[in-house]
């Protein structure tokens, strides 16, 4: 039913599962791929000029988050991106594209300025996931990402949002609340990583291949869901083999959507967004009477159970109650 | 298992785990009725067990004060979601062993008094983890909240979204934080009660984002699981780390409050924490009930003038698959497509 309202065969569907799973995986390694294009890389391709600017005046420089200005064919925007590095000197020195707090609350500086200057904001998506360390922790990483969202979701200027990599959970939603969200082909998108996924899910993380299909993380996926609203196809092997096309053909549907969203008025904009996010999720009301848990055992039904005859006959294997092991709503972990 | 004779020694390794639980602080057996009654905190030792959605509505509240609303919402399997068992079989395991539809009740109460809105989550219900209908019903609240102007209070109980959700789950922060800046605009209070686990995107979103957070003591708050952040950066993690009193001492979390001070602590927020009047009303006269809200999000996209109004009236078609019971096979094929 979503391939028919979208317009789309199902026989783009992969048919097989094992295929299915070694060609998700094979996407996912793409989108980690070393030499893909970062977000200063597709803009040094794209943008006529940029100017980057620093620090979130609290704390210090985040160089795992690009903030500043840049000209797109002729049109001005603020630009917010993670920045992965291309060698492990630069991937050292900007943590892997892992932003800290510092990093989100400088991309809010930078929108906020958006907002305040009437220019558009264009953000380019691409982490792993929000730095998990007791120094990000302590200087609130959660509650960074919560006001990032926050903050683009009252913004009052047009949003572009890309995810061009790896749209890691938390560190990604954080900038990745936009009028339109646009994926390049091979780009992942999910609410953790594939072997964080498996670890908790099926214990191991070898299984996370199965994982990342289970979670439907590739751009078509997301496209179906509606998650996503316009894919962007790489060129050749995919986008690490030629930035200059990848950008070129990135720079198309942005300025495409620019001019689109950019006569819209700012309370439309605003409602639209608000809609799109508030649509988000599948559920239904029931109207059946709510289930009922087993009533606890209690100390009478235990003396029975000493009482009754068939727990002497049946042996041990059937003997007592499964409550023993595993008393779900009183376990403490 | 081997065959446990009638004894009648009191021997601390055999107390049967539904009659008693042992404190994992002070390692005293405590009787679950006492503990129960004590409002599930370790009398020794003031150990604070977790605590279910039921309990916590009645120890905050006044009697019989609470009404429910949205009781019937159900998660629907929108992806397939199948890791070792299909997801509406944990859904429907979870629905057993906690006479809960998911992880949060949402209503309205009165607190000392005053009317508020609430949301309180059950760490019971797979982790308390955040889906479609945690989320929809913290916004619900919220919403609710904005037109009413009341306070809303959320007490969070959860390991973070729900991956069987997918991104879907990963929506719900910005779905819920959109509704809770909304109510910062219009100067409608919000109170974040954080209980233990308070982790991941529920903490990354609304829990930390209170205009007063309360924390209660020793509960794991923190972003990342603690395992996560171990394995990623491959240094020793401090003591006390990811709980209330170091988030209090970091500056995240207004207040640390025993569960037996929680109902008097909010009572008196609420009486500072008052809807301010000269905010302007509402500006969208949005419906709070938009029953499929997930197939909505799709027919935007089909029908891109869809107004206001006909936004509650089913399409043709899609009534369909959000209106039967997602439990069976035929219908989660629907869902997907």
């Amino acid at each position: 039913m979503v391939d028919r309202l979208l317009g789309r065969h199902p026989a783009e569907e992969p048919a097989v599962p094992e295929d299915a799973k070694a060609q998700m995986w094979n996407r996912v390694q793409l989108a980690r791929n070393v030499r893909r294009p970062r977000t200063l890389d597709l803009l040094a391709e794209m943008a006529d000029e940029i100017v980057e600017i620093h620090g979130d005046r609290a704390f210090g420089d985040d160089a795992a988050m690009a903030c500043g200005f840049a000209r797109i064919d002729g049109r001005r925007v603020v630009f917010v991106g993670q920045q992965k590095g291309a060698d492990t000197d630069e991937n050292v020195r900007r943590n892997f594209g892992m932003p800290h707090p510092e990093g989100y609350r400088k991309a809010i500086r930078a929108m906020e300025l958006a907002e305040r200057f009437g220019l558009p904001v264009v953000t380019f998506v691409d982490v792993p996931g929000a730095h998990p360390g007791p120094e990000s922790e302590e200087r609130g990483i959660a509650e960074a990402i919560a006001r990032s969202i926050g903050t683009m979701t009252r913004l009052r200027t047009p949003i572009i949002s890309i995810i061009t990599g790896e749209g890691g959970s938390g560190g990604a939603i954080a900038i990745a609340v936009g009028d339109v969200v646009i994926a390049l082909e091979n780009a992942v998108y999910a609410v953790i990583s594939p072997e964080g996924c498996a670890a908790i899910l099926w214990r191991t993380s070898d299984e996370a291949a199965t994982a990342a299909l289970a979670m439907r993380m590739s751009a078509h996926d997301q496209l179906e869901l509606g998650v996503v609203d316009r894919v962007v196809a790489e060129p050749g092997e995919g986008a690490h083999a030629d930035h200059a096309e990848t950008a070129r053909r990135l720079r198309a549907v942005i300025v495409a959507e620019l001019d689109r969203l950019a006569p819209i008025p700012s309370d439309e904009l605003l409602a639209a967004r608000y809609r799109r996010y508030r649509a988000f999720g599948a559920y239904t009301e029931v109207t059946t009477p709510p289930v009922t848990p087993p009533p606890p055992r209690g100390l009478v039904d235990r003396v029975r159970d000493l009482l009754d005859p068939t727990r002497w006959l049946t042996g041990p294997s059937t003997s007592g109650s499964s409550s023993h092991d595993d008393p779900p709503a009183r376990e403490e972990a | 298992m081997p065959i446990k004779l009638p004894s009648f020694r009191p021997r601390k390794d055999a107390y049967p785990a539904d009659l008693w639980t042992k404190c994992p602080s002070c390692s005293e057996m405590l009787f679950n009725k006492q503990l129960d009654k004590a409002d599930r905190v370790c009398p020794t030792c003031g150990h604070h067990f977790r605590l279910s959605a039921e309990a916590r509505i009645a120890l905050l509240v006044d009697e019989r004060s609470f009404i429910e609303a949205d009781a019937g919402l159900q998660s629907v399997d929108a992806l397939g979601f199948v890791d070792q068992k299909p997801y509406p079989d944990r859904i429907a395991a979870a629905q057993l062993a906690t006479g809960m539809r998911d992880a949060a009740i949402r209503g309205t109460a009165s607190i000392d008094g005053h009317r508020v809105s609430m949301c309180v989550m059950d760490f019971a219900f797979m982790g308390g983890s955040m889906g479609a209908v945690v989320g929809e019903k913290v916004t619900r609240a919220a919403e609710q909240a904005l037109l009413e102007r009341i306070p809303l209070i959320i007490v969070s109980a959860s390991g973070g979204a729900r991956m069987q959700e997918g991104t879907f789950a990963l929506m719900q922060l910005a779905k819920t934080v959109g509704a809770l800046e909304r109510l910062r605009v219009a100067g409608v209070p919000f109170i974040s009660v954080m209980s233990d686990p308070t982790t991941g995107g529920v903490f990354a979103s609304y829990a930390v984002l209170g205009d007063v957070n309360i924390a209660e003591p020793n509960a794991l708050i923190g972003f990342a699981g603690a395992r996560v952040s171990a394995g990623t950066i491959a240094q020793e993690l401090p003591p006390g780390f990811q709980r209330s009193e170091f988030l209090f001492e970091h500056g995240f979390v207004d207040r640390v409050v025993t569960r037996r001070a929680l109902r008097g602590e909010i009572a008196q927020l609420l009486r500072y924490l008052v809807p301010s009047p000269n905010h302007p009303a509402p500006i969208e006269g949005r419906s709070l009930f938009d029953p499929i809200g997930f197939l909505t999000s799709l027919a935007d996209k089909v029908v891109p003038d869809m107004g206001l109004s006909d936004e509650t009236a089913p399409r043709p078609g899609e009534g369909l698959s959000a209106a039967v019971p997602p439990a069976r096979a035929a219908d989660r094929e629907a869902t997907r497509g």
